[in-house]
C-alpha cells in the first residue's frame, strides 16, 4: 500500500472516532449546558442549535438550588448522597467478602456436595430477578411481624430516630420496609461474585499452599495469607463492578422504601423528578452530581474494568 | 483432635461456604420455591392466599394486555443485533494501532458506565418535543424541502418522540445504543479482535482477498465465539428489560407503548397487589428466558468456529 493511501485511511479513521465520539458526549454537553442556565431560559427557541449548548450567563446556583429545594425532603440530596454511599460500601464489603470465603471452599476445599451446590449457584444465574423479588418483598413485608411475635419487647414497626453532632436524623426501622437491614441485607449476597472469584482461585498455582502447609499453615492463613494477595486484580475488578452496580440500583429500593430520608440517590433523583417534572436545570443538576462519582471512579479503576470484563467472558 | 485431615478439610469447606449458603438459601432458593408455589395461587397481601391451580396461567393466556406487552419487549429487543454491529465496527475502527485510542475508548465506555435513572432522565430531556436537544437540532439543520416532505409524509415532523405512540419505542432503542454501543460488548469484541493471528490475514492477503472478504472469511468467523456469547447475554437482558425507562421516562405510555414485561411484572405484583399472577408472569418470563437460551445454544452452536 502506498504512503499516501495509509494516510487518508488514517484520516478516515480519525474521522469515524471522532464522529461518533460526539455522538456519545453530546448528551453530557447538554446536560450541563442545561444545568448551567437560569430556569426560563431553557424554554427559549433558538434560531441556531449550537446556542442551545452556551448558556448566555453561567448559572451555577443551579447546584445549590438542589439542595436547597429537596432539604425539606428528609435531609433531601444531602442525605440520598449518604444513603447511597453508606448501602454501597457496606454492600460491596459484604458481598467480596462472603463470596471470597464461599470462592475459596468452592475452589479449594473438598466436601461432599460441593459440585451440585456449585451448580445450583449457577443454576440462579439465570433465573429473572422478578422471580425472587416478589418473594423477598413479601418476606421483608412479613419480617416486623414476625420479629414481633418472636421478640415482642421491641417495637419493630418503630421509626428511629438517632442524635448525631447535635442533630437529630431519621433512621427507619430496625428491619422490614423503610430500613437500613432491607436497602443492605438481602443484596448482600451474589452467586454471581462467588462464581467470578471462584474461576480466579481456581487459576492460581498450587504449589505455594502446599509449600506453606509444610510449614504448618492452616487453611484460614492460607486463605487470607496467599489466595487473597494473589487475587488482588479480580478482588479490584468485583469491588468496581459491585459498587457501581449498588450505586444504580433502583428497583430494590423502589419497593423497599417510601420515606425520603431512607431513600438513594436513584430514588431521591426520582422523587425529585415527580415533584419539579419541569424544571430541567435542577433536574440535570441533580442527575450531574449523581452520575459525577460514577464517571470519576470509572476514571480511576479503569484498568480493572477492562481486564474484569475480558475475565468474565472468557473464563466464564 | 481424632479428626481425620480430611474431615478436617470438610468441616471448613462447609464454615468458609456458611455466610454465603445462608444468604443464598434465604435469598435466592427459598424464594424461587415459594414464588414457584404463589404462581398457583390467588394473593392481594391482605387476605390469605387462596391455591387456584393454573387458573393464572390460563388467565395469563387470555390476556390481551400480556401478549401486547410482550411484542413491546420484543421489539425493542430488535435492537440487540444492531447495537452488537455497531460494537463490533466500533471495535473493528479501535483495533488498529492508532495515537489516542485510550482516550476513545474512554469517552465511548461512558455512557454504558453511568447508565441509570440520571441518564434516563437526561434522554427524557432530549426528547422533549419543543425544547429537547434531538428536535432542535433536526428543526434547525434540516434543509427546508426535507423538513417539507417528512411532514406530508409522517403527518408530524419533528416527531413528539417519547409521546407519539410510533416513535416512543424507536426513541428507547436510540437511547439503549447510545448507552451498550461502546460499552462492555465492544471490549470483548475488541479482546476478540486482539486474539485473531495475523498470519491469517497475511495469507489471504497473498491470495488477494480483499477487505469484504477478509471481514466474512476470518474476522466474522473467529469472533463468533464472542458474538454467540454477547448475543446470550443481550437476549436475557433484553427479556428482562425495561422497567427502569418506563418508571422514569414513560410510565409505560403512550398508551402501554413502551410497557415491557418487567414493567408489567412490577405494576401486577407492587401496584396493584397480585402477588399470584405477577410470580406467573414471571415464571413465564422465565420459561422465554431459558427457551431463549436453550435455542441459542441449540442453533448458535453450529455457526460458531471454536
Amino acid at each position: 500500500m502506498t504512503n499516501a493511501r495509509t494516510s487518508a485511511c488514517k484520516t478516515v479513521t480519525y474521522l469515524v472516532l471522532g464522529f461518533v465520539g460526539l455522538f456519545m458526549l453530546l448528551p453530557f454537553f447538554w446536560m450541563l449546558a442545561t444545568s448551567l442556565k437560569p430556569a426560563d431560559e431553557v424554554f427559549t427557541s433558538f434560531d441556531n442549535p449550537v446556542k442551545a449548548f452556551v448558556p448566555r450567563r453561567v448559572h451555577t446556583e443551579n447546584y445549590g438550588q438542589v439542595y436547597a429545594a429537596t432539604s425539606a425532603m428528609g435531609g433531601g440530596f444531602a442525605r440520598w448522597y449518604i444513603n447511597s454511599i453508606l448501602v454501597a460500601v457496606v454492600v460491596t464489603l459484604g458481598q467480596v467478602t462472603t463470596s471470597a470465603c464461599a470462592a475459596y471452599a468452592f475452589a479449594r476445599l473438598k466436601f461432599p456436595g460441593r459440585d451440585k451446590l456449585f451448580l445450583s449457584y449457577l443454576g440462579t444465574m439465570m433465573i429473572p430477578g422478578a422471580v425472587t423479588m416478589i418473594p423477598n418483598f413479601i418476606l421483608m413485608r412479613k419480617i416486623t411481624e414476625w420479629l414481633g411475635a418472636t421478640a415482642p419487647a421491641v417495637d419493630w414497626m418503630q421509626m428511629r430516630q438517632v442524635m448525631l453532632f447535635g442533630h437529630v436524623y431519621d433512621v427507619g426501622r430496625l428491619a422490614g420496609f423503610d430500613s437500613y437491614f432491607a436497602l443492605i441485607v438481602p443484596v448482600m449476597f451474589s452467586a454471581y461474585g462467588t462464581f467470578m472469584l471462584r474461576q480466579f482461585f481456581m487459576s492460581i498455582p498450587r504449589d505455594l499452599e502446599e509449600a506453606a502447609t509444610i510449614d504448618g499453615c492452616g487453611l484460614f492463613r492460607i486463605f487470607t495469607r496467599i489466595i487473597l494477595p494473589l487475587s488482588r486484580p479480580a478482588l479490584a475488578t468485583l469491588i468496581i463492578f459491585t459498587f457501581m452496580g449498588n450505586w444504580q440500583s433502583f428497583y430494590w429500593p423502589l419497593i423497599m422504601v417510601s420515606q425520603d430520608s431512607m431513600k438513594t440517590l436513584p430514588l431521591g433523583l426520582l422523587t425529585f423528578m415527580g415533584l419539579y417534572s419541569t424544571q430541567w436545570t435542577l433536574l440535570m443538576a441533580g442527575s450531574l452530581m449523581m452520575i459525577v462519582p460514577m464517571i470519576i471512579v470509572f476514571v480511576v479503576g479503569q484498568k480493572w474494568f477492562i481486564s474484569g470484563i475480558q475475565l468474565g467472558a472468557l473464563k466464564g | 483432635m481424632a479428626l481425620s485431615k480430611k474431615t478436617r478439610i470438610a468441616v471448613a469447606g462447609y464454615l468458609f461456604l456458611l455466610p454465603n449458603f445462608v444468604g443464598f438459601l434465604v435469598f435466592t432458593s427459598i424464594p424461587v420455591i415459594v414464588s414457584l408455589v404463589l404462581s398457583f395461587c390467588k394473593w392481594d397481601l391482605f387476605t390469605p392466599p387462596k391455591f387456584v391451580g393454573v387458573h393464572n396461567f390460563t388467565l395469563l393466556f387470555h390476556d390481551a394486555d400480556f401478549w401486547r406487552y410482550s411484542l413491546n419487549t420484543l421489539f425493542l429487543m430488535l435492537a440487540i443485533p444492531v447495537n452488537m454491529m455497531g460494537s463490533l465496527f466500533l471495535a473493528m475502527v479501535m483495533n488498529q494501532k492508532l495515537r489516542g485510542i485510550v482516550v476513545f475508548r474512554t469517552i465511548y465506555f461512558l455512557p454504558s458506565i453511568v447508565a441509570g435513572v440520571g441518564t434516563y432522565l437526561l434522554w427524557k430531556w432530549m426528547f422533549n418535543p419543543d425544547y429537547g436537544m434531538i428536535n432542535t437540532i433536526i428543526t434547525h439543520w434540516s434543509p427546508g424541502w426535507f423538513y417539507d416532505a417528512m411532514r406530508r409524509l409522517c403527518g408530524e415532523w419533528p416527531p413528539r418522540r417519547l409521546q407519539s405512540m410510533g416513535w416512543a419505542k424507536p426513541a428507547l432503542m436510540l437511547m439503549g445504543f447510545w448507552t451498550t454501543v461502546g460499552g462492555y460488548n465492544m471490549i470483548l469484541y475488541l479482546a476478540a479482535l486482539q486474539g485473531v493471528p495475523l498470519d491469517l490475514y497475511e495469507a489471504a492477503d497473498i491470495d488477494g482477498a480483499n477487505r469484504w472478504q477478509k471481514f466474512w472469511r476470518i474476522t466474522w468467523p473467529m469472533v463468533s465465539p464472542t458474538t454467540f456469547f454477547i448475543f446470550t447475554m443481550s437476549l436475557i437482558g433484553g427479556f428482562q428489560g425495561g422497567f427502569e425507562q418506563a418508571i422514569v421516562m414513560t410510565g409505560g405510555g403512550p398508551a402501554g407503548a413502551t410497557t415491557t414485561i418487567s414493567y408489567y411484572i412490577y405494576n401486577h405484583a407492587f401496584q396493584w397487589n397480585h402477588m399470584g399472577y405477577a410470580a406467573a408472569i414471571a415464571w413465564v418470563l422465565f420459561a422465554a428466558v431459558f427457551t431463549a437460551t436453550l435455542l441459542n445454544w441449540r442453533f448458535g452452536g453450529r455457526v460458531v468456529h471454536y
